[in-house]
């Protein structure tokens, strides 16, 4: 028998390891102890269950991806291969995936991975795209035996048959499931042309949901062109999925109804639409009937003689206040008339005789204007306003 | 005046929609001519059809991928 070296026997074994198919790629649970991680950024720790303990290394280039902070009593599932480190003679496992194994640990990795994809802006609104109003084509990514796929179906049948869905069958929960809704997604967005797509389940235990918090899932949702509606069980549960994707519906049924319009509501719309044509239409109409008619009404159509009645009017007007106007002024020249007439009346010797005064003539038939010109007897004759009467004179 | 057939027209029911919801805002104008009025409401009659068409379509189908044939498979 030969001897061998202890470095022979152990790179010896570490080829028997390392030819093994299991031993290269394993799933193991089981509980953290001694956690340590290194300023390297490599994490050691052991895990352990009742019987057995396992020596574990996570390197930082695998560990960078945790969806989670691993912390001493945590349960996980570690996912790696089994090699022999030769300088301390140990096995120990390369570990390079490790999901929480529990409820306590899906809580405390969900917080961090929806803080990690938060400050890295999966969930930002402005990466949110708008939904199609009128989906030709949507896709459907979950169980096909699940009944989020029958509610799915049922609704968008009963809302809007219009759509074309096309479905791609993955598992919702399990192990393999985040990989297959994550690669699921990318086969739509690569091969298949759809306008929207639904990705979902039914209700579970948050094991259950646990795809859907994966950061293979959340990071297909963000680099996914098509809008993503994500409606994981049911009103109360949230996962990343919910967050990174456009819109997140509480149930399958509600994201069918998010999806596609009511062809009801559609109907009943087009009904009010050609009523609300129809009514404007004849509105229209009879405006512009009542129009023509006002039009056809006008006086100047009917009368065309009003225009020129309304200048006769105003000549009319115009005559009545020429004739007015020559009236007065007649009226004044007459006035003047009559006063220059009595003037000229009360200066003629008959006014005066009219007045009670009369004119002395004597026998030569001159006026007397002194009595001393006159002698006894005289003959006057007296002129008065009636008649003329003789007189002697007779002096005293 | 041109009368488009219904079936002749090329839009999708969400193209459809939309113009005629257009049509309807024009229609309600009250400085809209009587003339592109009339041809309004005709188009508008015409797109009513196409819509109501459109939603009466025989439903689409539902496939279901198929690893076997790498095709969408109808699921009936």
């Amino acid at each position: 028998m030969s001897v061998l070296t202890v470095g022979q026997l152990t790179a010896y074994i570490k080829d028997l390891f390392a030819a093994d198919a299991m031993l290269n790629k394993l799933r193991v649970s089981g509980e953290i102890s001694n956690f340590k991680y290194h300023t390297s950024g490599h994490m050691y720790f052991t895990l352990k269950d009742a019987s057995a303990s396992l020596r574990c290394v996570m390197f930082k280039s695998a560990n960078e991806r945790l969806a989670f902070r691993p912390a001493d009593g945590f349960k996980v599932v570690a996912g790696g291969r089994l090699s022999v480190f030769e300088r301390d003679g140990q096995y120990q496992m390369y570990v390079e995936s490790m999901i929480p194994d529990g409820v306590g640990s899906l809580f405390a990795a969900f917080e961090m991975l929806k803080k990690r994809l938060e400050a890295q802006g999966l969930f930002a609104q402005g990466a949110k795209v708008k939904l199609p109003r009128f989906p030709q084509c949507i896709g459907v990514v979950t169980s096909p035996t699940g009944a989020a796929l029958r509610d799915i179906l049922a609704t968008l049948s009963r809302r809007f048959p219009q759509s074309e869905v096309r479905i791609v069958p993955v598992l919702v929960q399990g192990t393999e499931a985040a990989a297959q809704i994550a690669e699921a997604i990318n086969f739509f967005n690569t091969f298949s042309d759809v306008d929207v797509l639904i990705i979902g389940r039914g209700g579970g235990s948050i094991e259950e949901l646990w795809a859907f918090n994966e950061e293979a899932v959340a990071q297909a949702i963000y680099n996914s062109r098509i809008p993503v509606v994500s409606a994981v069980g049911h009103e109360t549960d949230f996962t990343i999925s919910d967050f990174v994707a456009d819109v997140r519906a509480a149930t399958p049924t509600a994201a069918a109804e998010q999806v596609v319009p009511d062809k009801h509501e559609l109907l009943q719309f087009l009904h009010v639409a050609e009523k609300r044509m129809f009514m404007m239409m004849r509105a229209k109409i009879d405006n512009n009937r009542r129009y023509l008619e006002s039009l056809a009404n006008a006086r100047e159509i009917t009368r065309p003689n009003v225009r020129i009645d309304q200048y006769r009017q105003v000549l009319d007007s115009i005559d009545t206040r020429l004739k007015d106007r020559l009236a007065y002024v007649l009226q004044g020249c007459a006035a003047r008339l009559n006063y220059l007439d009595g003037k000229l009346e009360a200066l003629s010797p008959e006014a005066v005789l009219a007045r009670g005064f009369a004119i002395c003539l004597d026998e030569a038939g001159t006026v007397v204007r002194n009595a001393d010109s006159l002698n006894d007897a005289d003959f006057l004759n007296i002129r008065l306003h009636q008649g003329i009467v003789g007189a002697r004179v007779v002096k005293t | 005046m041109m009368l488009t057939h219904p079936k002749k027209l090329a839009l999708t029911f969400e193209q459809a929609l939309k113009r005629l919801e257009d049509v309807i805002a024009c229609l309600e104008r009250s400085d809209c001519p009587l003339e592109e009025a009339l041809a309004l409401y005709q188009e508008g009659m015409t797109l009513l059809v196409h819509c109501r068409d459109k939603l009466d379509d025989a439903e689409k189908k539902v496939t279901i991928f198929s690893k076997e044939t790498g095709k969408f498979e109808n699921i009936m």
